[in-house]
């Protein structure tokens, strides 16, 4: 399996990892792709602005571990995580994951996975800066360790 | 000598993002260091006020609070990830 991991605070290009992933092969039988976005408000609360911060080091380890995780579970060709930090704007992209299989469930799934298991298991720290001038760290989510969990009941 | 590092609101509770101590007599375990460093000034009680919900590293590798430091050991405190 080939794996692409990047920790940036520069914008990425989907469709030119995309076209990475896929060059030069035809084993392939499908692409899956997960984009998370910064939300512009918390409910009614609007929001100026996310930043991201990150354990140098650690991070690209724990998703190296996510990575090899999925491909010990599904036949994958190809793993792309990128994750931006720093300070983002609404409607930015912050994470990129996109796997590539010869079948589209075990793209489908993976992808799934690895979001998943990113949001619960690499060390990385949102902070959200609310229009009114308020900032504050975001608390874990429980339906998150349950989105992870879920792939270890199964 | 054993390196600290400090994330998201613990290094700002703690007003700093890293430092190296010799490891205090005793002290062979995550909670011990954590309940070490709460009771070792106004900034260590509030970073570690509730230990419950601090999560940690062992070079670069996430630690149970049973788990042994050891001399040499980068850890790492901070809040439960929230990325992706």
């Amino acid at each position: 399996m080939s794996l692409r991991i990047l920790v940036q605070s520069a914008p990425f290009d989907t469709g030119s990892e995309i076209s990475a992933l896929l060059a030069g092969r035809t084993d392939i039988g499908g692409i899956g792709c997960f984009i998370g976005t910064v939300r512009g408000a918390i409910g009614t609360r609007s929001i100026e602005a996310m930043s991201l911060e990150h354990y140098p080091g650690m991070t690209e380890r724990a998703l190296a571990s996510i990575a090899t995780k999925a491909a010990a579970r599904w036949p994958l060709q190809s793993v792309t995580i990128i994750h931006r930090i720093g300070r983002l704007r609404p409607g930015e992209p912050i994470v990129l994951v996109l796997t590539a299989s010869a079948h589209r469930q075990a793209a489908l799934d993976s992808t799934a996975f690895l979001i998943d298991w990113l949001k619960t298991a690499a060390p990385f720290w949102k902070q959200e800066h609310f229009s009114d001038g308020e900032t504050v760290w975001v608390a874990a989510k429980t339906d998150d360790d349950q989105a992870a969990a879920r792939w270890t009941e199964q | 000598m054993i390196d600290i590092l400090y994330f998201a609101w613990l290094k700002e509770r703690m007003g700093r993002s890293a430092e190296s101590l010799q490891l205090p007599p005793g002290v062979t375990t995550v909670a011990a260091l954590a309940a070490w460093l709460r009771d070792r000034d106004d900034a260590g009680r509030l970073a570690f006020v509730d230990t419950a919900i601090v999560r940690a590293a062992i070079n670069q590798e996430f630690a149970a609070p049973d788990a042994s430091i050891a001399d040499g050991d980068e850890v790492a405190f901070f809040p439960p990830v929230t990325g992706g």
